[in-house]
């Protein structure tokens, strides 16, 4: 069969697919639309549910009100959490910005090392790096801790940028190997016809061309490091001079405070917000990194 | 990096053999195996591991299940794709000790007229059979903590379904439709068969991330008994009773639990990538 004869065959199921639906078609239509938006609802229900209740003041929320919208909206909630948390959220800026950028570009030479240059056991180096991606953080937390006293961390931010490039690095060769892998080798046999070394092919040639991949790994970073809990609750001991996003929002909504709802529902939106923002404007690099991590190959 | 990390796997190994069960003491040398065997003796290890095996179960199956019909719902394309698309995936993007608070409340076991979050809406609906305890009941604790967890995984699948469905080409399903095969014929005998690595991939990354849950349950239910898993556990041996040999037996047991999953799968892809 030609393929233009599929071709045709499809196009003209899209016309009359336009001009009238059969019974049956409009059926599942509306079928189609009844399910979607019941699926819009649920998903939206929990971020609704902060939104709402983060407007309703301090001592506002009843909760049996609490799926209403508020009467008199206000921020009274806003300022005192946000006095609280202003600290916390500068600090995580801090270290998610640096962790991510380092990660980055030690994840672009990794990949393009990987993605060109074929060496003796780059296979099973490889393979190692990527189970790198599934290892649980617990099984390098003690360690962690310990190597941290040892090296003088303790105490300090730095511990979490450590943290974040060491687990980062896999998911960024990875992203960063795929990217490579489809830029034609001539471009580089090129290059090293013209006598440009490995570096400066690297330099020259990939870095200018792999600018849409650095969005990609620097927003999967910048989410995953901003969200992460276990690793802030680990390695900073819970310390208020060291809490970040997450550790200070446990603190403020944790199990003596669950009944200020207006207060804890204000701290988890502001907490949400930066990776919100990330996602509203990035969200197909966002879904770009996640395919290319999840090793489709 | 990479002789870092593994060397930090190693050292864990190594204090998960050792007898160091306080951060005071120096305690050196090994007791071998003990720390094991000791952990399949306790009962609150036991109970743990259940909770996760009920968890994994429901989450897994739930996950799949919703994503596979969100993608289902989309693939073909439809107007406003793009918006439900987004719409499913942002919880990906939050941090689940920010959506515990919501989901803490959601979920919360009061019951009819004083009902709030999801009992309320269920009493409003008369639907008032439906109402449940939710993380609080001892038996369904665990299939209700994987609502939350099925909540924000789903999207995620369905990205990865819908760009399995994407991929395979148009011409198959034309064929099959100019062969009078219904549409139910074409999903289940040309479109899944295609998509079957895709599959396994979500399985493999849902299992992974089942097995060190961690945030999820902590947000929400803290470290409350009844809703305890490894990394839970693992946390309060650590912390609270200062047990870093236990704490490090949890972790490798953790960890061999993602690794019998994950190497063969890793090993077939890498495999199947060379012979392209």
């Amino acid at each position: 069969m030609s393929s233009d004869l599929l071709e045709r065959i499809s196009s003209k199921d899209i016309s009359r697919n336009k001009q009238s639906l059969t019974g049956k078609e409009q059926f599942w239509l509306v079928f189609k639309y009844v399910g979607l938006c019941f699926l819009t609802l649920v998903a939206v229900a929990p971020i609704y549910i902060m939104v709402v209740n983060s407007f309703k003041g301090i001592t506002g929320v009843s909760q049996s009100a609490a799926w209403s919208i508020p009467l008199h909206p206000n921020f009274a909630a806003w300022g005192p959490v946000w006095a609280v948390l202003r600290g916390s959220i500068g600090r995580t800026l801090f270290f998610v910005v640096q962790s991510s950028i380092i990660s980055a570009i030690i994840g672009s030479i990794n990949g393009y090392v990987f993605a060109k240059w074929r060496f003796k056991g780059s296979t099973f180096i490889f393979t190692t790096f990527l189970f790198g991606m599934f290892i649980p953080y617990q099984a390098i937390m003690i360690p962690l801790t310990e190597f941290n006293h040892f090296a003088h961390l303790t105490g300090s931010i730095y511990v979490l940028v450590f943290a974040h490039v060491i687990y980062g690095i896999p998911i960024c060769t990875l992203i960063f190997r795929n990217y490579y892998a489809a830029i034609p080798t001539e471009l580089i046999e090129a290059g090293r016809v013209d006598g440009a070394s490995m570096v400066k092919i690297f330099r020259t040639i990939i870095l200018p061309l792999s600018i849409p991949c650095f969005v990609v790994v620097l927003i999967w970073q910048f989410t995953s490091a901003w969200n992460d809990f276990l690793f802030a609750i680990f390695l900073t001991g819970g310390s208020p001079q060291l809490s970040v996003a997450t550790t200070a929002l446990n603190f403020i909504t944790g199990s003596g405070n669950q009944v200020y709802y207006g207060n804890n529902m204000t701290a988890s939106l502001i907490v949400s917000i930066p990776t919100l923002i990330v996602y509203i404007f990035l969200g197909r690099y966002f879904l770009r990194g996640l395919l290319s991590g999840s090793l489709k190959g | 990096m990479l002789v870092f990390v593994y060397g930090m796997i190693g050292w864990t190994v190594k204090e998960s053999l050792g007898k160091k069960t306080n951060s005071y003491t120096t305690a050196k040398g090994l007791v071998g195996l003990k720390n094991y065997r000791d952990l399949f003796h306790d009962p609150e290890f036991t109970h743990a591991f259940q909770n996760l095996l009920k968890f994994t179960i429901v989450f897994m199956v739930g996950t799949l299940i919703a994503g596979l019909i969100m993608a289902l719902l989309l693939e073909k394309g439809i107007w406003g794709e793009g918006f439900f698309r987004s719409i499913y995936l942002y919880p990906m993007a939050i941090s689940f000790i920010a959506m515990g608070t919501s989901w803490r409340w959601l979920m919360d076991s009061t019951r009819d007229a004083k009902a709030t979050g999801l009992n309320k809406i269920f009493w409003d609906l008369h639907l008032g059979f439906l109402q449940s305890n939710w993380y609080s009941s001892e038996r369904g604790a665990m299939y209700a903590m994987a609502l939350p967890a099925i909540w924000q995984m789903s999207g995620y699948i369905m990205a990865l379904f819908l760009a399995g469905f994407r991929g395979i080409p148009d011409d198959l399903r034309e064929a099959a439709r100019v062969d009078g095969a219904s549409e139910t014929k074409i999903y289940r005998h040309i479109l899944f068969p295609q998509l079957k690595p895709t599959f396994l991939t979500v399985l493999i990354i849902l299992g992974h991330i089942s097995m060190k849950v961690f945030d999820l349950i902590y947000g929400i239910a803290s470290k409350s008994y009844i809703t305890k898993v490894l990394a839970i556990y693992m946390w309060q041996v650590i912390f609270d009773f200062q047990n870093f040999a236990k704490g490090a037996s949890i972790a490798i047991i953790i960890l061999v639990l993602i690794a019998v999953a994950v190497i063969p799968y890793l090993i077939y892809v890498v495999k199947t990538e060379e012979q392209k």
